[in-house]
C-alpha cells in the first residue's frame, strides 16, 4: 500500500506552548484517516500542517512524497481542504465561490464551470447555484466547503470536523458523500469529536490528547483492546453498590449520578447485584469507541 | 530573498477576485468618485475661490479652481488605496476568513497580499483617473501633461496601499484605524500642498509637508497637469518610487507574521 501522508517526529511549538509533540503517522492511499481528541488536543494544527497554513517546528512531513517545507504549492495543488471555520466568500455566489476558487488552482473557466455544476449536483445543491452565502443553511454551507475542496480534483481530501454543528439529516447526507467519495479512491483525513462518526468513516484512526498520539488503530480493534465488550450503567446506584463493585475487582468508573462497570459478563453481574442491593435502573450497553475515548483522555473538561 | 520570490502571477487571481467583487456593484462605486470632485470643485473652486483670486504657483498664476484640481486627483488616489487596504483587508482577512480559503490553494500568503496592495493601487488608478475626468472637463488640466496623471494615480495608489496594509497588519480590531487616519491621513489631506501652495507655510513647516507621501503625489500631478516639469519633480518621483519599495515589502512581511502561526 502506497503511504501519502507521512509524519517523523512531527512537532509545532508556540512561544512556550507544544500544540503537537513529537509524533509519527502514516496514512495510506484510498483510506479514511481519523484524528480524534479532545478540545485543544492538536489536531487541527496537524491539519493545517499537512496542508501547508502553518510551518511545522521540527520533525518531517512529507505529502505525496513531497516535503511540506519546500513544496507547499505543489502539495497545495493537489489536495482539498474543508476548513471547520466557514470561510466561504461572502461578496459571491454559491456558483461563482466555486468557479473563483478554481481559478486559484489555474483551472480553465470552461472546465471550471462544467466541475462546479457537477460538484453542486454532487452535493445536492445545484438549486442553490445562483444564490448569495448568508441565505444558506448551516448545513448546506458545510456541503458547499466539502464542493469547493474538491474542484481541483484532489488526491487527499482534508475534512476538519466535517458535521460539527449540524442536524442529522445533513450528517448523515455528508457521511455519504465521504463514503462515496472513498470508492472513486480519494484519500480522506478528518478530525471530529464525535465517536459514532468516527466508528462509521474511518479505516484508521488515532486519539490525541495533549500534542500527543495516544492509541492507534482500526476503530474496532481499538474497543477490544481498551475497552470490555459490554458497559454496565447503574443509575443512581445505592450507597453500597460501589464498594461492592471495587471489592469485586471490576474496572468501574463514577460518573456524577450514574457507575460505569466495564465487565465482559455484565449479564452475569447484574443479577449478583439485583440479588444483593436494590437497584432502581441499569442497563446494559454494547462498548463504543466513546469508552475508549473516555477512559483514555478522561471525563474532565478540557476548555 | 524569500518574501520577494513567494510573489508568483498568481497573486493576479487574488487581484481578478477583487475586481469581479467590484465590478458586480460597479454603479454604485463609480459614481462616488465622479460626483464628489464636483462638489469640492463648485463649493471650493468657485465658491471659496472667489474670495482668493489668483494663487502663485512656481511662477504661475492660477484661478484657485485650478489649483485645487490636481490636488483632488491626489487625494483621491491616497484614500482609494487607503480605505482599500486597511478596512476591506482587513474585512477580508478578519471577517470574510478569505485569506485562510486562499492560503490553502496554490497560492502564497505573499500572493495574497501582493495582489490585495495591487487592487488597491487599481482602484486609486480608476478613482483618480474618473477624477481627472471631471477636471479635464472643467478645463483645469492640460494636454499633454495630463496624459500621465493616471500613472502617477496608480504609483501613488501603490504606495498608500502599502502604508495601509502595514497598518492591516498591526491594529489590534478594525476601530483602530481610526488612528492612522486622524494622525496621518487627515493632516496629509490638508497640508500636502493639496488646499494652498506649501510656500505660505514657514519653512519649517514646508520641510514637514516634504516628509508626507502625499506632498509628493501631489506635486507630481499637479505639475503633469501645468505641463511644468522641474528636477524637484524627479526627487518626488524617486520619494514615490523608494517609499514605495520599502513599505510593500514592510507590509508583506508583517502581514506573514500575522497570518502565519
Amino acid at each position: 500500500m502506497k503511504v501519502v501522508v507521512k509524519a517523523e517526529n512531527l512537532t509545532k511549538r508556540y512561544d512556550s506552548f507544544t500544540a503537537v509533540n513529537s509524533i509519527n503517522f502514516e496514512i495510506n492511499e484510498g483510506e479514511c484517516f481519523g484524528f480524534l481528541g479532545p478540545n485543544g488536543a492538536g489536531k487541527t494544527t496537524v491539519m493545517k500542517m499537512i496542508y501547508c497554513a502553518s510551518p511545522i517546528t521540527s520533525g518531517n512531513l512529507f505529502v505525496l512524497g513531497l516535503d511540506v517545507e519546500k513544496k507547499s504549492r505543489e502539495i497545495k495543488a493537489l489536495i482539498g481542504v474543508a476548513p471547520q471555520e466557514n470561510n466561504l466568500d461572502p461578496d459571491f455566489t454559491v456558483l461563482k465561490n466555486l468557479t473563483v476558487y478554481a481559478r486559484y488552482f489555474g483551472i480553465e473557466k470552461r472546465v471550471a464551470e462544467k466541475r462546479a455544476m457537477e460538484l453542486l449536483e454532487f452535493m445536492q445543491l445545484e438549486e442553490k447555484a445562483d444564490v448569495e452565502i448568508p441565505e444558506l443553511s448551516g448545513g448546506m454551507k458545510r456541503r458547499l466547503i466539502i464542493a469547493r475542496a474538491l474542484i481541483n480534483d484532489p488526491k487527499i481530501l482534508i475534512l476538519d470536523e466535517p458535521t460539527t454543528g449540524l442536524d442529522p439529516q445533513a450528517r448523515h447526507l455528508i457521511w455519504d458523500k465521504i463514503r462515496e467519495l472513498r470508492k472513486f479512491g480519494v484519500t480522506v483525513i478528518l478530525t471530529t469529536h464525535y465517536m459514532d462518526e468516527a466508528e462509521r468513516l474511518c479505516d484508521r484512526l488515532v486519539i490525541m490528547d495533549q500534542g500527543k498520539i495516544i492509541v492507534e488503530g482500526h476503530p474496532r480493534d481499538l474497543i477490544e483492546r481498551h475497552s470490555s465488550k459490554s458497559v454496565l450503567e447503574i443509575i443512581d446506584p445505592s450507597p453500597g453498590v460501589e464498594s461492592y463493585l471495587r471489592d469485586s475487582g471490576l474496572i468501574i468508573e463514577k460518573g456524577s449520578d450514574r457507575i460505569y462497570v466495564y465487565a465482559d459478563n455484565p449479564q452475569q453481574l447484574l443479577h449478583e447485584l439485583n440479588e444483593k442491593f436494590f437497584l432502581q435502573h441499569a442497563t446494559i450497553r454494547a462498548s463504543t469507541l466513546e469508552d475508549v475515548f473516555l477512559k483514555l483522555t478522561g471525563r474532565g473538561l478540557r476548555d | 530573498m524569500s518574501l520577494l520570490s513567494n510573489i508568483s502571477r498568481r497573486s493576479l487571481m487574488v487581484w481578478r477576485r477583487n475586481k469581479d467583487v467590484f465590478f458586480t456593484t460597479w454603479k454604485t462605486n463609480f459614481l462616488p468618485p465622479f460626483f464628489e470632485p464636483i462638489l469640492y470643485l463648485v463649493a471650493m473652486g468657485l465658491g471659496f475661490g472667489i474670495l482668493i483670486g489668483k494663487v502663485e504657483y512656481e511662477g504661475l498664476f492660477v484661478e484657485y479652481a485650478m489649483f485645487l484640481a490636481p490636488g483632488l486627483v491626489a487625494i483621491s488616489s491616497m484614500y482609494s488605496a487607503f480605505f482599500e487596504c486597511t478596512y476591506g483587508s482587513y474585512v477580508r482577512m478578519h471577517y470574510q476568513k478569505t485569506f485562510d480559503a486562499i492560503i490553502a490553494t496554490p497560492l502564497s500568503i505573499e500572493d495574497v497580499i501582493a495582489g490585495e496592495m495591487l487592487w488597491g493601487a487599481t482602484k486609486s488608478f480608476l478613482n483618480s483617473t474618473i477624477v481627472l475626468g471631471v477636471v479635464v472637463i472643467a478645463g483645469l488640466a492640460w494636454f499633454p501633461g495630463m496624459l500621465f496623471v493616471p500613472f502617477i494615480g496608480f504609483l501613488s495608489g501603490l504606495m498608500f496601499a502599502s502604508i495601509a496594509m502595514i497598518f492591516t497588519a498591526l491594529v489590534p480590531n478594525i476601530d483602530s484605524f481610526n488612528y492612522p487616519f486622524f494622525l496621518l491621513i487627515t493632516p496629509m489631506f490638508l497640508f500636502s500642498g493639496t488646499f494652498f501652495p506649501l510656500n505660505v507655510l514657514p519653512e519649517w513647516g514646508q520641510w514637514m509637508a516634504e516628509i508626507l507621501p502625499l506632498t509628493h503625489s501631489t506635486r507630481l500631478i499637479r505639475d503633469l497637469s501645468y505641463n511644468l516639469f522641474s528636477w524637484v519633480d524627479v526627487i518626488s518621483l524617486l520619494y514615490i518610487v523608494l517609499l514605495t519599495a520599502i513599505t510593500f515589502v514592510t507590509a508583506i512581511a508583517l502581514m506573514r507574521k500575522r497570518l502565519i502561526k
